[in-house]
């Protein structure tokens, strides 16, 4: 019986990581460059700040990993993180909430229980939370953030499509549903179920005619929301505010070239989202979403400020990204004598080496040294004997300096 | 054909089906000592007595073929494990024993939709923690905690608990404990239920022929019957009452004992049990009768200011919150008992190591079953036992070797019980007794403080004198 990791774990090997560690690195460096501060989050957090209502839907809250700590006995449960916006907003109000707008990212893993174990119950995203501002411009600003980190992974073609998470709010309100209905379809919708929305039936004209255009067509321009507009009509003043939030985002978007498609049934994720909701689309494959959620730091006891985020899912992203073998130029350092001056001459060989930019190994036994560009062998009086392990080529070299220069050459 | 059946409130009637049914048991009744009745109909079935609640898990985890149980333990261990393999056959007609959601009649509270702005927090206390957290996240409750008990949930609202989640046979009898429901979560009959893999493959036609179900088992919509009654003003509370918490059960005879020789009064409280809520002749105390098991996680709530209870469920709940303010003030000297760690006389075992190197040899799961499951995780851990899994047991746990379990950490008295099992005692853990457990907050609480260390006294002389 081999020992083997826990189901619906992964374990990421030197190739994952290498991807990992670019994705990470792209998105960190843009978000850097936007003035967006990095965090981490604690892994365990209080299950009970994620079960208030409008956080988490039901079925999210009845798959979480949630357990009694060493000093549990009170019977509070504490969580495996299921989600990274709802403890960045926690670390928001409990360190570091002003009046200034706040811009925050993480790389961080949420866990997630899913029934067959064979898919991932462990997921890494890249997030970006924008607190304080509640203008259009900060919810483009973020879907650029992430197509531009998109782009600069090679992912693609990208697709951004949009939902309104009050547009749908308003639909639910006028058609008349009690509460606890519209939480439900909201619910249903937010888990992927399409076909929510179309079931309603409403004797208002207006209303129908109007749920007829949002679920049929999808808009790829601000004309469309102008369209649904006029078919609502006057009659219905409460979409105003939404649609108008629409309008400005696609205005925007289109004026970036931001390539999007308005879809009111492709939100997706959390009961937090009163607002604009976006998914990221590569093909037909999703690659991250977000959306505003103006309510959800009043919801954790907080003053009311407006905010919006998003999360890139990086274990899709590295299963899309395309990595050339890397091409790091590798040296194997041989020592051919085991006396002092040998070893010496062929560490301080490996140092400089380094410091010019070569990944530098000793030989330690390796039986069959493979995936190095140079084999360096080192005796202990003599020449420097080099090989060019792609070329075959033999070169002597009576110092490091020359080393490097015929190294250098051969690129 | 192994078949899992109950101890305790559904046993007469399940006897009367498998007597009508014709399997011919021998050895199944009220009086009976042993936990292998025999079957003279089929000789290729193996039937077994379990506790109830051990019998959904010993069939999801295919130890058993078919087992019978009531609908509640089954949804039970289905609200955690969904995608287990357990299959619910059909009900059997009897053993009604409907969940329901109570409150306290002084809670103020008189439907689950106050429950959010009734109570700032809600604590649950019930027998069924996974419905109960079920529950807690489907009502969106804000802010909660499920207290897992082993029993006496009626006793617990309004002081240690807001909520109780409570199996009756009839909703009228929560009005003689108080108590007001709210919801009823689930209606629970007996039912047969079988391991999916035994009936995609066993022959088990004449069986299932035999034990006839009267209907299949229905998620029906349980609307909540109506109930006189209805919601009393919130009590004041007296934060300088002592809150004194005395164990039901084995623990019992010998407390009223005890508390006679320290010539303290107490009326209600004897056997069998009249109130939960016996009158102590003593100023400023208030009683209340649970079991020992819970007591340790009551005191570190603060529920309860003193606890009379056993060494070893302080243990079992120290092992698990090593952090947790119970702590024993006074050790009591009756209830002795042993806590041992027993095997099979048909293993060829006499000590844990020779136990580890069997393990390690043969690379299989150790399985260990016990009432004390952070007593015998420390246990496992402590001795390398290197795959081990632990059994929750709920009583009982002696049938549990030599076919469901390899290693049992058990308490024993005598060691009759063991030795009449043909179990071989491999290692002694540590003696128990019962003992007077406390907090350090309500030990340092200047109001209460007088009138603890007024009783502590008593017990302490008590003591010395037994």
């Amino acid at each position: 019986m081999k020992v083997s990791k826990c189901k619906g774990m992964v374990d990421l090997l030197p190739l994952d990581m290498t991807k990992f560690r670019h994705i990470e690195q792209v998105f960190r460096d843009s978000c850097l460059k936007r003035g967006y501060d990095e965090i981490r989050t604690p892994t365990l957090e209080y299950l009970h700040l994620f079960t208030a209502s409008g956080t988490l839907t039901p079925d999210m809250l009845g798959r979480v990993y949630s357990f009694l700590d060493w000093d549990g006995w009170s019977g509070e449960r504490v969580v495996l993180r299921p989600d990274g916006t709802i403890p960045a907003v926690r670390l928001y109000l409990e360190k570091l909430e002003s009046d200034k707008i706040t811009k925050l990212f993480y790389v961080e893993n949420t866990f997630t229980f899913e029934e067959t174990g064979s898919e991932r119950r462990e997921r890494w995203q890249c997030g970006a939370e924008l607190i304080g501002s509640s203008e259009p411009l900060a919810d483009v600003e973020l879907m650029l953030l992430a197509t531009e980190v998109l782009r600069e992974l090679g992912i693609g073609p990208l697709m951004v499509r949009l939902s309104h998470a009050g547009l749908i709010k308003t639909l639910l309100a006028e058609l008349g549903l009690g509460a606890a209905e519209q939480t439900e379809i909201f619910d249903r919708v937010l888990e992927g179920d399409i076909k929510a929305l179309g079931a309603i039936k409403t004797d208002n004209a207006e209303l129908e005619r109007a749920l007829a255009l949002l679920l049929d067509v999808k808009g790829i321009s601000p004309e469309f929301v102008g369209n649904v507009r006029a078919l609502l009509g006057k009659a219905l003043p409460n979409f105003e505010p939404s649609l108008n939030d629409l309008a400005s985002i696609t205005e925007m978007l289109s004026a970036m070239d931001c390539p999007y498609e308005i879809d009111i049934t492709s939100g997706r994720g959390f009961e937090y989202y009163t607002g604009i909701m976006f998914q990221f689309y590569s093909s037909t494959e999703r690659v991250g979403g977000g959306g505003r959620y103006d309510d959800l730091i009043p919801l954790v006891g907080g003053p009311p400020i407006p905010a919006s985020g998003f999360a890139l899912y990086v274990d899709r992203l590295m299963d899309m990204l395309k990595m050339e073998a890397i091409s790091y130029q590798r040296v194997l350092v041989k020592p051919l004598a085991s006396d002092m001056s040998v070893l010496k001459t062929s560490l301080e060989t490996a140092r400089l080496l380094r410091e010019a930019g070569y990944i530098t190994e000793l030989d330690l036994g390796q039986e069959k040294p493979s995936g190095y560009r140079w084999l360096l062998s080192m005796p202990k009086h003599g020449l420097f004997q080099l090989v060019d392990q792609v070329t075959g080529k033999k070169s002597k070299a009576s110092s490091q300096a020359e080393v490097l220069k015929i190294m250098e050459e051969s690129n | 054909m192994k078949l899992a059946l109950p101890k305790g409130r559904l046993l007469q009637d399940t006897a009367a089906l498998l007597e009508k049914a014709g399997l011919g048991l021998t050895g199944y009744n009220e009086s009976a000592r042993s936990y292998r009745p025999t079957s003279t109909k089929f000789s290729d079935l193996f039937p077994k007595v379990f506790q109830e609640k051990d019998i959904p898990i010993q069939v999801a985890i295919g130890n058993y073929d078919l087992g019978i149980c009531g609908l509640d333990w089954v949804e039970e261990l289905l609200a955690k494990y969904p995608s287990g393999d357990l299959v619910k056959v059909g009900e059997l007609g009897y053993g009604k024993n409907d969940l329901y959601v109570v409150a306290s009649r002084y809670a103020g509270v008189s439907s689950v939709g106050e429950i959010n702005n009734g109570f700032e927090k809600v604590r649950i206390v019930s027998e069924y923690q996974n419905l109960a957290e079920l529950f807690a996240l489907r009502q969106r409750l804000r802010r909660f905690s499920i207290l897992p008990i082993w029993g006496a949930a009626e006793v617990y609202p309004p002081e240690s608990a807001e909520l109780a989640i409570i199996a009756e046979a009839s909703v009228g009898s929560f009005a003689k404990y108080d108590l007001v429901p709210l919801a009823r979560i689930l209606m629970s009959k007996a039912v047969l239920i079988a391991n999916r893999n035994s009936l995609a493959k066993a022959a088990m036609s004449k069986l299932l022929t035999y034990i006839r179900t009267t209907e299949a088992v229905t998620e029906e919509e349980s609307p909540m019957p109506i109930v006189m009654g209805g919601r009393l003003k919130k009590l004041p509370k007296d934060d300088s009452v002592i809150r004194l918490a005395l164990p039901d059960g084995h623990q019992q005879r010998p407390t009223m004992e005890f508390l006679k020789e320290a010539g303290i009064g107490i009326r209600g409280y004897s056997e069998p049990l009249k109130t939960r809520r016996p009158a102590i002749d003593m100023n400023g105390t208030s009683v209340k009768v649970i079991r020992p098991q819970d007591m340790p996680s009551q005191v570190a709530n603060e529920n309860f200011d003193l606890a009379v209870t056993g060494e070893d469920w302080l243990k079992d709940h120290l092992y698990r919150f090593p952090s947790s303010p119970a702590k024993k003030i006074l050790g009591l000297g009756f209830g002795r008992v042993t806590i041992v760690a027993v095997v099979s006389e048909d293993l060829p075992i006499n000590d844990v190591n020779q136990l580890r190197n069997q393990v390690g040899r043969l690379l299989v799961t150790v399985r260990v079953a016990s009432e004390y499951v952070n007593i015998a995780d420390k246990y496992a851990r402590d001795n390398h036992l290197e795959r081990y899994k632990i059994i929750p047991t709920w009583g009982a746990s002696e049938a549990f070797l030599p076919e469901d379990a390899d290693l049992l950490i058990e308490n024993t008295e005598t060691g009759k019980t063991l030795s009449k099992h043909k179990l071989r005692v491999i290692e002694t853990l540590f003696k128990s007794s019962a003992c007077l457990i406390g907090s350090n907050s309500a030990l340092s609480d200047p109001i209460k403080r007088g009138r603890i260390e007024h009783i502590i006294k008593i017990m302490e002389e008590t003591a010395k004198r037994g």
